[in-house]
């Protein structure tokens, strides 16, 4: 036992709301942050790699850098590519569950979480789902902590799976309004065309391409466009993921940031504000000033909901409300995991 | 399991037991005459599931055809507090769905409709008793397909994958059933219903959709699934190859890996699971070979052609022989045929045999086979094996007699060692046949009494009485407890 997860362990047994962080790279993102400060960046490092068995293993405090450095020596990436935004955890990463760019075509991360080590509100550890591919032993709660904002228990440890870097890459861009675009990403996502991202924003549309050398290259030739060049499509996809463009980085006179997930083929949305379109558009970024009650109901009434992202007034919540029955069940499971409102007390929602 | 001995086959039906004489006539006022079973020569065909060697009567079967009537059952069972045990096709392996006794059977087997297929969303709606391969059938004519490809496809269901969170010989690259499926409508057992997931990317809140997939039926009862659709490859070609030792397999395997490959398939199988396919389907697969590696690509015709020459020159330069690359689609089936058909071909040449599910890591393959060979000699019972080697499933098949006194128990007890065996590897129990009854006394060695506490607290947070599918996937302390005794917990 490291002397770190025994300190950890004291701290969760006094009771006391806490406030759990890694890099602290999305301390934006949620509600208030309330509790004393909990950092885990004490208990890192990497504890296995299998490059050929597809899966590392790392304490919660590791910098999801070092994880891609060690990923990149054997030529591998976590595909879900989940931002850095500065100096994120592993921990940090899983806990908020954000995917980048590649998202919509390989996966999210919590479809990449194979494992986690867990420390729940009375101090146990707790370990759930494994360092293997398929495991269906017992119910997914390594999932369920995916995305969670802490709210859970302490992850101390993490799994994933990861993928090999694609053989080929390209960048094609297109000049296109947004409800042309729409519709050429989700009929091209029912074909075997080789996508791996998009971005839609301000009349161009920017398409990445993935996979084998000679699927790559049949796509530019039948897609057409304008091809990128690598350098230039590489610093444009990591200014994406790193929400460092413009559109994202503007000052926060251009109003607060909101993301809205959305079916792909939900059609432009009526809204006078500028619009990111990202994920085939299953992921709409709008900047401005909005009605929330309105921008919820809309995103509702498309099948999909409404987060406020980063900025803005989190007084009328950050997340789109869920039906009482829904919310019951997580009060629940809350309440198993955490009995006493140690961890992340209304990072998620007021309740919980 | 296929052995066929009546622990609880014939248990007591409770005719005039006047609980079930007041359920019965309660479930009679909220479903068709047709949709209700009672008799015991109609019950009959519910006592077991895909594990016939467990069995045991229910106090009725209920067959609805509508929502409503699914909601009707788990009220009137919920106020009268009657276990229930919802089922697909029934062809899970480990008794995931064998009844409670005094229990009802909530049979999914009405629901049977393809809702909506949304070729530019690609997505499927459907209900919960359409049967996996149905919905890759519906959705061909635009060019897509469901991708988890589970064995039993022909007649497995959707709603029991989603119990299951089944796999199939392309998972490695396509996902599970967790990757697939986007959103559900499920009754809980007090008769809520909820929609859990959507036809967006993800959800507010805490992820339940993985919660519920993979749950065995113990949270809540699917009544409609919404899953991805995957644009079918333009071709797939195979390349069969033949090793001295598992090994050096294993070592092809992992050089793939390696080299930036994900195959479509990648599968194993040792010499004695060779041979018994071999004479099944007659596919000309290498008989003195120590394993046979099947390895697939798919996609456009130029990238099966990029990835088939450099699995093949791996495969070579770690020791493979007699390499055959299928020349043609009915080839390439022909080389899977005996991959897919290997449960029944082993099923030819025992009387009865019974499948694990240990999922390892890959490196420690050639420890786990010849363990498993060991114990083999000490049970004197004989075991072929078939491997996801692209995943690290294994399916040892183990063979017995259960006419033979003993014998049954033996290969329980030689199964349960190898369970043990993959979990002491850092595996699991159990990479995608469940655990349902068949494995509820090894999840005490893979969990300790902390972490199934967490799990009964998190079907509590579904169904607070432990009515849904009680007894399975999760032990009680009793279990554990019976079960240390024997001096192999951790």
């Amino acid at each position: 036992m490291s002397d770190q997860v025994e300190e950890f362990r004291s701290r969760i047994l006094e009771r006391k709301p806490l406030r759990l962080k890694g890099g602290g790279s999305k301390d934006f993102y949620g509600g208030p942050l309330q509790g004393e400060m909990l950092d885990t960046r004490s208990h890192s490092g990497i504890i296995g790699y299998e490059p050929t068995e597809l899966v590392i293993t790392a304490r919660a405090g590791t910098p999801l850098a070092e994880i891609e450095s060690a990923l990149a020596t054997r030529r591998q990436v976590l595909a879900c590519e989940p931002p850095h935004f500065g100096n994120a955890t592993i921990g940090g990463a899983v806990a908020a569950g954000l995917s980048g760019p590649r998202r919509a075509t390989v996966g999210s991360l919590r479809d990449f979480v194979l494992g986690v080590k867990l420390m729940d509100g009375e101090g146990r550890e707790l370990n759930f789902g494994g360092q293997v591919m398929k495991n269906v032993a017992g119910f997914d709660v390594s999932r369920l902590v995916t995305g969670s904002l802490g709210t859970l228990g302490l992850i101390l440890e993490v799994s994933l799976k990861v993928m090999p870097l694609p053989v080929a890459q390209a960048t094609l861009r297109f000049e296109m309004p947004q409800d042309k675009a729409l519709d050429a990403l989700n009929g091209w996502g029912g074909q075997p065309v080789p996508l791996a991202a998009s971005c839609w924003h301000d009349t161009v549309l920017t398409l990445r391409l993935a996979g084998a050398q000679a699927a790559v290259t049949a796509a530019c030739e039948r897609l057409g466009g304008e091809r990128i060049a690598e350098p230039e499509a590489a610093a444009f996809w990591a200014a994406l993921r790193e929400q460092t463009t413009p559109f994202f980085a503007g000052p926060d006179t251009h109003g607060p940031l909101w993301r809205l997930s959305l079916p792909s083929v939900t059609p432009p949305l009526d809204l006078p504000m500028p619009h990111l379109i990202e994920w085939g558009g299953a992921q709409r970024w709008l900047r401005g000033a909005v009605d929330a009650v309105q921008l919820r109901e809309t995103a509702a009434r498309a099948g999909g909901h409404a987060t406020l992202f980063r900025g803005g007034d989190k007084a009328g919540g950050v997340f789109s409300p869920l039906s009482p029955g829904l919310m019951e069940v997580h009060r629940r499971l809350k309440q198993s995991f955490d009995p006493y409102g140690v961890f992340n007390p209304g990072r998620l929602y007021p309740e919980l | 399991m296929t052995s066929q001995h009546d622990n609880s086959a014939d248990r007591e039906q409770d005719v005039g037991n006047p609980d079930r004489e007041a359920l019965l006539a309660e479930l009679a006022r909220v479903l068709p005459p047709a949709a209700l079973l009672s008799a015991t020569e109609d019950l009959k065909p519910y006592e077991c599931d895909g594990l016939t060697a467990y069995s045991a009567l229910p106090w009725a079967v209920a067959l609805p055809q509508n929502d409503e009537q699914v909601v009707a059952v788990l009220k009137v069972c919920h106020a009268r507090q009657v276990p229930v045990v919802a089922r697909g096709a029934g062809t899970g392996l480990s008794g995931g769905a064998t009844p409670v006794v005094q229990g009802v059977v909530l049979s999914l087997a009405r629901f049977m409709r393809i809702l909506e297929i949304d070729p530019l969303a690609r997505l499927a709606r459907v209900q919960p008793g359409v049967r996996n391969l149905a919905i890759s059938e519906a959705a061909a004519p635009y060019g897509l397909y469901y991708a988890p490809d589970p064995s039993s496809q022909i007649a497995c269901t959707i709603g029991g994958n989603v119990a299951e969170n089944s796999g199939g010989v392309h998972c490695l690259k396509y996902g599970l059933t967790v990757h697939n499926v986007v959103k559900l409508r499920v009754a809980l057992m007090n008769g809520e219903v909820m929609e859990i997931g959507s036809h967006a990317l993800d959800d507010p809140g805490y992820d339940l959709l993985a919660l519920m997939i993979g749950s065995e039926g113990m949270l809540g009862v699917v009544i409609e699934a919404s899953v991805k659709l995957t644009p079918k490859p333009r071709t797939a070609q195979v390349v069969m190859s033949s090793f001295d030792s598992v090994i050096e397999a294993g070592n092809a395997v992992a050089a793939i890996i390696a080299a930036g490959i994900i195959p479509a398939g990648l599968e194993m199988m040792d010499k004695l699971a060779t041979a018994a396919v071999e004479d099944f389907v007659h596919a000309g697969y290498d008989l003195t070979a120590a394993a046979i590696l099947l390895a697939e690509s798919d996609g456009t015709a130029e990238e099966v052609a990029e990835e088939i020459a450099a699995m093949s020159a791996l495969l070579e330069k770690n020791g493979a022989r007699n390499l055959r690359i299928s020349q043609s689609e009915a080839e390439r089936l022909k080389y899977w045929a005996g991959r897919k058909a290997a449960f029944p071909a082993v099923g030819r040449i025992t009387p009865d045999y019974m499948c694990m599910d240990g999922t390892i890591p890959r490196k420690h393959l050639s420890h786990v086979l010849t363990r498993i060979a060991e114990l083999s000699e000490e049970f004197h019972l004989r075991c072929a094996n078939v491997f996801h080697a692209g995943d690290g499933n294994l399916h040892p098949l183990i063979m017995f007699d259960a006419r033979n006194p003993g014998e049954t128990e033996r290969a329980i007890a030689f199964g349960a060692k190898i369970l043990e065996l993959s979990v002491d590897v850092g595996g699991t129990i159990t990479g995608e046949h469940g655990v349902g009854i068949e494995k509820v006394k090894q999840m005490c060695v893979q969990f300790s009494r902390e972490e199934l506490d967490k799990f009964h607290a998190v079907k509590a947070a579904f169904d607070p009485l432990t009515l849904l599918n009680p007894g399975k996937a999760v032990p009680y302390p009793r279990h554990c407890s019976e079960y240390r005794l024997t001096g192999s917990a951790r």
